[in-house]
């Protein structure tokens, strides 16, 4: 029945005046509007007030670490995550799954390294943390820059990928009703923040993960019992689907014509994930370093879990519809995840995956909103306009402002970029999360004497050398699918620049500190002594 | 909407009763001594059983993961090889990468618990103390 059926669905899809054969977009649109239902009205029930800046930013430190750890995985698990790993996987085969690994990895990052520390030391922003022991000003200006470009550059490619979403779930091809479904999930995503603020957006984070990770596990459950638990048969029968045959089960089908491309695009993921600004709020919003490192053992399981269930749906997929039937319906391989729920489990089962996956969007894309609005309000209007000495209210309504501004551009780029290539823009901002904020951090929490010039040549060279090179690189020019086809201007061989601008910010961190004027012992003892016992850190910063 | 409730003094925004002990600025007093904290015993035993466990361990993670992920850029052959039925090396190696990330996890909090939380435990109880 499957293959067939399948099909159909999908020339429906590609043919807007044919019915829609399988996929029910009443249905979907249904139980997506009953999520948002529920999701608003949980967000209007937790945020009475939301009036102070620790109660908007971080929900007040209150989340348990169970809890944060279950949104900690829901950031992560975003669209591009859910159905983009598991389409790369029925389409392209092992790479898909080598690249699922590093997002697995990345969080032994935040565990070890960044997480207890960072919430020892720091109250909303990154910015906190780094402008804790040098001169407030330059410090918060440029962490500032790097949370929001870093944020809107991955808004940017969660938004684009709703419009191909939409036409597949929805049903809506036109360029109208596309760019329509985009105004109406910006402005929901909107009202969340506004309404929820932090603790509004966890919740719905929470609920969002719960569901998804509920949904791959059911699935996969089913998969295995459907392939009496083998493995090796699911993969066998993915071979006979797939028109790549057996090289979907080795290396190199998507990689493999530019390695150091794929080695350095996994240097950006295993050290951008936990350095990304939306993960680095998390660790602020329960109470104590205990607690993050309980969010992030829950969000490693999870992470695991889920990753697990990728590689067999991934591959079942192809085993059960086929690639080519991936390939030609709208989406692409966005569609392998929702093609597979309806081979296995019909209109319905379609429809829950269309209603997370939209889920998916709305929630990531609300939590990358609030970290910049957080960033600009803290950083800028209350640290740096007004100088450390703004009214708690006044500073949330600035927060407020902009959300919907950030908002507001994410929902005009997204239209912008709607059914553009704009993969490269996660590569870009895991990079850019890597090099400009890694870099700092690391030398903030670890290196006694790191200072002002340090942190500001490490942010700027991450941040620029990232820029530079993939304006430089033929993700831009001087391929097919660049940006700019028929131009070529590109000089740097490889689409991630992560394995020359990671070690350069380093080496500019490294290099500045030794050179600029030793920061206050004071400060510095104090800082070393906050990273690692959490002592003091009621102080006001 | 569980506040602080194992471990004192870090809530930055509500303080706790624990927070007193240190006489932060909130309050008007004088904050707590970090010199002196840091120049205890007990601080440095801190230091050195954080660093002792997270630096090697993050390094041996991260060459761990570099290995799998040149093994998968650069030796195709090596990932083909079949280990069992269809599965070769490379999804061995994979999931791998999985288990070894839970261990890694399982490991810190077992030495986060039995060596971390004393030894800071220790360095609270001297600060309150100090200052």
């Amino acid at each position: 029945m499957t293959g067939a059926h399948v099909l159909n669905m999908a020339a429906a899809a590609t043919a807007p005046s044919t019915t829609a054969v399988g996929a029910n977009p009443m249905l979907n649109l249904g139980m997506f509007v009953g999520f948002v239902a529920v999701t608003l009205y949980v967000v209007h029930r937790v945020s009475s007030g939301n009036t102070t800046t620790s109660s908007y930013y971080a929900a007040g430190g209150e989340f348990t670490g169970g809890q944060n750890g279950i949104a900690l995985s829901g950031d992560f698990l975003s669209a591009a995550s859910f159905l983009g790993i598991a389409g790369m996987i029925a389409v392209h085969g092992y790479d898909g799954f080598v690249y699922s690994v590093g997002w697995v990895v990345a969080w032994l990052v935040g565990l070890l390294l960044i997480g207890e520390m960072l919430r020892n030391t720091g109250r909303f922003t990154m910015g906190d943390v780094l402008a804790y022991r040098m001169r407030q000003r330059p410090v918060r200006v440029a962490a500032a820059a790097s949370t929001l470009l870093i944020s809107y550059f991955y808004l940017l490619a969660q938004i684009a990928g709703a419009g191909g979403l939409v036409s597949l779930l929805l049903n809506i091809t036109s360029k109208l009703g596309q760019s329509l479904a985009i105004v109406v999930a910006g402005a929901i995503m909107i009202l969340y923040v506004l309404i929820g603020g932090m603790k509004g957006t966890t919740w719905v984070q929470i609920i969002k993960a719960t569901l998804l990770l509920l949904c791959m596990a059911l699935i996969t459950v089913f998969l295995l019992g459907r392939f009496g638990f083998d493995l090796s048969d699911i993969l066998g029968q993915a071979t006979q689907h797939n028109s790549l045959a057996g090289a979907i089960l080795a290396p190199g089908t998507l990689y493999g014509k530019n390695e150091l491309d794929f080695v350095s695009l996994a240097l950006a993921l295993v050290l951008g994930i936990c350095s990304l600004p939306h993960v680095l709020m998390r660790f602020y919003t329960v109470p104590n370093a205990r607690q993050v490192r309980r969010s992030l053992v829950w969000a490693i399981w999870s992470m695991v879990g889920f990753y697990f269930c990728t590689l067999i749906v991934g591959y079942s997929a192809t085993a059960l519809v086929g690639s080519d039937a991936i390939l030609h319906a709208p989406g692409k391989e966005n569609s392998a995840a929702p093609l597979l729920a309806y081979a296995v489990g019909g209109p319905v089962l379609l429809g829950l995956v269309s209603a997370v996956a939209f889920a998916t969007i709305l929630a990531v894309v609300a939590g990358l909103t609030l970290t910049a609005s957080v960033s600009f309000a803290h950083d800028v209007y209350a640290n740096i306009i007004k100088r450390g000495d703004a009214e708690p209210r006044k500073e949330v309504r600035v927060a407020r402002l902009t959300a919907v501004t950030m908002g507001v551009l994410a929902i005009l780029g997204g239209i912008l970029v709607n059914g553009k290539n704009v993969a490269f823009l996660v590569a870009l901002a895991l990079a850019l999360a890597a090099s400009a904020n890694l870099s700092t951090l690391l030398y903030s929490l670890f290196w006694r004497r790191f200072n002002t010039a340090g942190a500001l040549a490490g942010i700027y060279s991450g941040l620029g050398s990232c820029m530079l090179l993939i304006v430089l690189s033929p993700v831009v020019s001087g391929s097919p699918d660049a940006i700019f086809p028929n131009m070529d201007f590109h000089v740097f061989p490889l689409s991630n620049p992560g394995i020359v601008s990671i070690p350069l910010s380093f080496i500019c961190g490294f290099v500045a500190t030794l050179v600029g004027s030793r920061a206050d012992p004071a400060k510095q003892t104090e800082m070393e002594v906050r990273a690692l016992t959490g002592i003091g850190s009621g102080l006001p910063t | 909407m569980t506040l602080a409730t194992d471990s004192p003094g870090r809530h930055s925004v509500a303080p706790g009763h624990e927070q007193d002990l240190f006489d932060t600025d909130e309050h008007g007093g004088r904050g707590p001594d970090f010199a002196a904290i840091r120049g205890s015993a007990e601080f440095a035993l801190l230091r050195r059983r954080s660093r002792r466990f997270i630096f090697p361990v993050s390094a041996l993670a991260m060459a761990w993961y570099m290995t799998f992920v040149l093994l998968a850029a650069y030796d195709h052959p090596f990932m083909s090889i079949q280990v069992l039925g269809l599965i070769n090396m490379g999804i061995v190696l994979g999931l791998a990468q999985f288990l070894s990330t839970v261990v890694i996890m399982l490991l810190y909090c077992r030495y986060a618990k039995r060596q971390l939380d004393p030894a800071l435990e220790a360095v609270r109880a001297r600060a309150g103390r100090a200052s």
